[in-house]
């Protein structure tokens, strides 16, 4: 990854946040949205982004965080319809190359992809990871 | 036609009501136990309980058989949501998105979903309201047979600069009185308007409106 990406995170909660802090300190422009100010605390001393306090799903909101000059838009709220409300206005009305959205409910997911947008489901992630640690033969090292 | 509404509040319950009055059969999804069961005894709707960005209580809900979806939720984003499961999981040919923020109106439609902002409509009516506050209706005469009313001629009004002679004004209307500088004129044919002026019309109903399109220059 280049190091001087321009990235739009939005929601500041603990994925936010550790996105937020971890792009900043490799390097790339940054800027993080959460409806509620007390959420920026999450943010590390080192975090040398902006921070916007608003609702994403107002157009304003997005213009006000330049998400048009954005290289990538990372959509990380709680609410599955405020993530896949912006990866879409994101890309349409802004144009951004990537866009990316976490989703939990993993139902949704073939109709984020239906709208071309790429997601991440935190619950099959988990599964997943799970599901390998039980196939894997129990050794001396990984033995509880 | 089959209505599917998502959504809770008075508005939606008074939406059930006109659909039900004109024939419709009217389903409702609302995520608050209460309102639904205050909804179900009141109206002859079915009532899902559950979130209508959920493809599995759309389908609960009936949404396989909708002739149209209203999504008017308190939130923009779910509304989007509803509507693009709406047209794309189940088919409905009519899938109409209310939005908050006027801004998504225009957003929403790029996103092929057919919205409405009520922000903008009611902004819009309280802003032709003020346009015309410059006019009065004073009295009724004749139990509604004849209006007059009162009228400050703005700059850009079509008759202003020009005398009462030169004006087209439709028949059966009459420029009775000019209020020019706290002096009343009672106006000839050689009298001239100019802005500012409050002129005292009399009208008879049926042309009401061409009158005073033709002296404000807009349409009532």
């Amino acid at each position: 990854m280049a190091s001087d990406l321009f990235i739009v995170i939005v929601g500041c909660g603990r994925l936010g946040s550790h996105l937020a802090n971890q792009l900043s300190r490799a390097g790339h422009g940054a800027v993080v949205i959460d409806l509620a100010e007390k959420a920026f605390a999450n943010l590390s001393a080192e975090y040398s982004g902006f921070s916007v306090e608003g609702d994403a799903t107002e157009l304003a909101v997005l213009q006000q965080a330049k998400v048009g000059k954005a290289d990538i838009v990372i959509a990380t709220t709680r609410d599955d319809n405020v993530n896949l409300m912006v990866a879409q206005v994101a890309r349409a009305e802004f144009h951004v190359p990537r866009v990316l959205a976490r989703v939990f409910e993993p139902r949704r997911k073939p109709i984020y992809r239906r709208l071309g947008i790429e997601t991440v489901c935190p619950t099959s992630v988990a599964a997943e990871l799970f599901l390998e640690s039980i196939a894997a033969p129990l050794t001396l090292e990984n033995r509880p | 036609m089959k209505v599917l509404i998502v959504g809770g509040s008075k508005a939606v319950y008074f939406l059930c009501r006109t659909f039900l009055a004109k024939g419709h059969y009217v389903t409702v999804i609302n995520r608050d136990p209460g309102e639904c069961v205050r909804m179900a005894r009141r109206l002859k709707v079915t009532v899902i309980q559950g979130d209508g960005s959920d493809p599995t209580i759309l389908e609960e809900a009936g949404a396989h058989g909708a002739d149209a979806v209203l999504a008017v939720t308190p939130n923009d984003q779910d509304n989007l949501a509803i509507c693009q499961l709406a047209s794309m999981l189940f088919d409905v040919p009519r899938a109409v998105a209310m939005v908050h923020d006027p801004d998504n109106e225009r957003v929403f439609q790029k996103l092929g979903v057919a919205a409405f902002s009520t922000t903008r409509t009611i902004a819009s009516m309280i802003e032709q309201r003020t346009a015309l506050d410059e006019i009065t209706n004073l009295i009724p005469v004749g139990e509604g047979k004849v209006n007059i009313t009162e009228i400050r001629l703005q700059p850009d009004s079509p008759v202003v600069g020009k005398t009462l002679r030169e004006l087209s004004l439709p028949g059966d209307s009459l420029i009775a009185v000019v209020m020019r500088g706290g002096e009343a004129i009672v106006p000839r044919g050689d009298t001239g308007l100019r802005a500012g002026d409050q002129i005292v019309l009399i009208t008879l109903p049926a042309n009401h409106g061409p009158v005073l399109k033709a002296i404000t220059g807009e349409t009532i």
